[in-house]
């Protein structure tokens, strides 16, 4: 390592990125100061364990991440819009892809899925927490510290440039010099313990901390989907952690797993990859499933249609998730067999997910159907997903997979499954649980007006890729020529990218101006929903619920609206809460520097950060913490304060 | 004192030791292939069952049938990625 090749340099577009970098981490940092702020960020962000504030963290870094993956989407549009452009030259549009991919799957899609579930999860099931809240932090700081990791790339040292994919032979250490792949062997690896945790966590609480009387049949969808998810993370995550770790050794130790001599097969990390990453997909899909049944149910004043085929189908999805891999390689050269066997796998995904698909529409059909932003999106995402699925179908089979390998018609497909699949889905979650944590809903109207640009911008920027596809274009071109025909079918779909833009400054446009005008609404259920989360107050209490809920049957809160029995009986008692704990986001920093100084292979400081992690456990183990407890005064103060009597 | 003590955990501890060292002495004792690959064997079931029972704590909670539903799902998760791998990359490649 050479200290020339620290920095990236000789990119203006990376020099203002510096610049911006700096600029804005300055501004950061004055403003905290001048408002006096760092104490509040320490006392009630930076140390916080508890699950709600937890969720919104993530929730912002996955709408940071969003903004920094849709600027990638963005350079690359430019750069297709017409034939022979030279806004980008190819290493640089190889790195850009790469980012794009990673970070929105990884570092968008998972986070803001994850911060849905810390928000959602616990209030529905009527819990005070999470089972572990110490360690649903340091899931959060871990996944943050590797986030943070991989972004920095980019200015020190270089983006990984090998696809989000990082296949081998190209991924490893003789054709990709740089240190870029050691960024992504490492970042997403930190990440990856983070999110390990948490699927640990959230089982152990969906199973361990449900509400009296609320058996496993008689919870929420959104929970359900929540625990079906995690335990696919549960089982598919130490698959990447494996392949992850083989791929370091290769890149920081001369070990030959992937590469081409040696005993290496280069294409087993494709393999692995897969094991992990079709159930990956799952895992950010079924939380959007449960997602869109909690909404098109509260929207359309019905129960659910068909709950146990709707659990059944996910059970169902979540074994076959594992079943399918080898359908990302079809062309790699194996048998008549392996390529029949993993198309008729694949193809009977389609039956559990057609069955939900299903079971929504009739849980709307004659519902009272309510348009509301988080239903409309949820609207949109029926058909839209329908397309992505059937266009899999297609892809499923193996002969004619031959003429989509790697075209943009697969880029399309899954774009058309992913966002309205997941995208749709938490920016729906988040128009639906807003009004829980802070207390007021979004604005409608512009709500409404962010959907059409995003819904129809969506379309115009994918639908023309299928056609590309068709005709020839391949994935991750950085550009071709004008005979090819290419240019005004990409020129299109980059006018679509910009609409998609416009589409999603207008939703975070929405946020900041809902914060200053929307009125404040009273009652904890402005939708007039369903379940427990809106029993209680908004903005939920630190404690959740004052007094624990009793369940009787699904849907507990509407039935107790209809003159049901009483969700909350009994009196207030005081309340045993987690203290919090500035060791998660001390641990997440040591890990932060542990990862940088492996990346450029610095062995002495990386073994005197691998000792601090291990330090930071000791402590831990040693530490002796049991908590605190909210006296009834101060929990009948709040109690009054939030809007007198539960309901 | 003997109660807080944690026996299970460091006899765990000990046996991952001795188990990872005795995978590691194929490498250093350049054993033949079928004979290295049946210590590997062996000293993976066994490590299996000490991670299971001795941090895992498997068995110690009541409820069976999530520790049947449990040992099911990994059982097949497990078996579908190593012999699929194996289907996948050598018997079914041509």
């Amino acid at each position: 390592m050479k200290w020339d090749e620290f920095f990236v340099t000789g990119e203006p577009m990376i020099y203002g990125a510096m610049v911006s970098i700096v600029v804005a981490s300055l501004a950061i940092l004055i403003g905290l100061t001048y408002f006096k702020k760092w104490g509040y960020l320490w006392r009630e962000w930076l140390t916080t364990v508890d699950h709600k504030r937890i969720g919104i963290m993530y929730i912002i870094s996955a709408l940071l991440m969003l903004f920094r993956g849709g600027v990638d989407a963005l350079l690359m549009r430019a750069q297709l819009a017409m034939p022979e452009n030279g806004l980008l030259d190819g290493q640089h549009y190889n790195e850009i892809f790469t980012t794009h991919g990673v970070i929105m799957i990884l570092f968008m899609a998972m986070p803001f899925i994850i911060g849905l579930m810390n928000v959602v999860v616990p209030l529905q099931i009527g819990a005070r927490d999470v089972a572990f809240p110490r360690l649903n932090a340091v899931s959060f700081w871990l996944f943050f510290a590797g986030a943070m990791l991989f972004n920095i790339s980019f200015v020190i040292g270089g983006s990984p440039d090998a696809g989000w994919t990082a296949y081998f032979p190209l991924a490893s250490l003789e054709f990709s010099p740089t240190v870029g792949n050691n960024y992504y062997s490492i970042a997403i690896q930190i990440a990856g313990i983070g999110t390990l945790m948490t699927g640990v966590n959230f089982i152990a609480t969906i199973l361990k901390m449900r509400a009296k009387g609320m058996t496993l049949m008689k919870m929420p969808m959104f929970t359900w989907s929540v625990l079906i998810t995690c335990v696919i993370i549960l089982f598919a995550f130490p698959v990447l952690t494996v392949a992850l770790a083989l791929m370091m050794f290769d890149r920081l130790f001369g070990s030959q797993f992937f590469t081409m001599a040696n005993g290496g097969m280069d294409m087993l990390w494709a393999n692995l990859f897969w094991v992990w990453g079709h159930p990956e997909v799952y895992i950010v899909i079924l939380p959007a499933f449960g997602i869109y049944s909690e909404i098109i149910s509260t929207f359309s004043r019905k129960n659910l249609y068909g709950y146990k085929s709707m659990v059944w189908s996910m059970v169902v999805i979540s074994l076959l998730s594992f079943l399918v891999w080898a359908h990302h390689f079809y062309t790699m050269g194996h048998g008549v067999m392996v390529n029949g066997v993993f198309s008729v796998t694949t193809m009977a995904i389609a039956i559990p997910t057609g069955v939900k698909i299903f079971n929504w529409l009739f849980t709307m059909q004659k519902g009272r159907i309510e348009f509301t932003t988080p239903m409309l999106y949820s609207l949109a995402f029926i058909p839209i997903f329908t397309i992505g699925g059937v266009t899999g179908v297609m892809l499923a089979m193996a002969s004619a997979d031959y003429q989509y390998h790697n075209t943009m018609f697969l880029v399309a497909h899954f774009h058309y499954v992913l966002i309205p699949g997941t995208v749709f889905a938490v920016i729906a979650g988040f128009y639906y649980w807003f009004p829980k944590l802070f207390g007021f809903r979004l604005d409608e109207r512009q709500g409404k007006r962010a959907f059409w640009w995003i819904i129809i911008s969506f379309n115009v920027t994918f639908f023309p890729l299928f056609f590309l596809g068709l005709k020839g274009m391949t994935r991750r071109m950085y550009t071709y020529s004008e005979s090819t025909g290419f240019g005004p079918l990409n020129l299109l779909a980059s006018i679509g990218s910009v609409g998609l833009a416009i589409g999603f400054i207008l939703l975070v446009y929405n946020i900041y101006w809902s914060f200053r005008y929307a009125p404040r609404d009273t009652t904890g259920d402005p939708w007039n929903a369903r379940t427990l989360e809106w029993s209680t107050h908004s903005p939920v209490p630190e404690y959740n619920f004052a007094i624990e809920p009793t369940v009787k049957g699904l849907d507990p809160f509407w039935e107790s609206k209809k003159g049901g029995h009483q969700l909350y009986e009994g009196k207030i008692e005081e309340i045993h809460m987690p203290n919090n704990s500035g060791q998660p986001f001390i641990l997440g920093i040591i890990f932060f520097f542990f990862g940088f100084f492996m990346v450029f292979s610095w062995w002495v400081p990386a073994i005197i950060a691998g000792i601090g992690v291990v330090v930071m456990l000791a402590v831990r183990s040693f530490e002796r913490d049991h908590g605190r407890h909210i006296p009834v005064k101060e929990i009948l103060e709040t109690e009054a304060r939030l809007g007198g009597e539960q309901a | 004192m003997k109660k807080l003590f944690p026996v299970k955990h460091v006899m765990g501890y000990l046996f991952s030791l001795i188990l990872s060292i005795v995978a590691l002495s194929v490498v250093f004792f350049d054993l033949s292939v079928a004979a290295g690959m049946s210590i590997l064997l062996v000293s993976a079931v066994i490590q299996m069952g000490v991670q299971l029972i001795l941090f895992m704590h498997i068995g110690e909670d009541g409820s069976k049938k999530a520790l049947y539903t449990n040992i099911a799902y990994a059982l097949f998760v497990g078996l579908v990625t190593v012999f699929g791998t194996l289907f996948t990359m050598i018997w079914g490649y041509q």
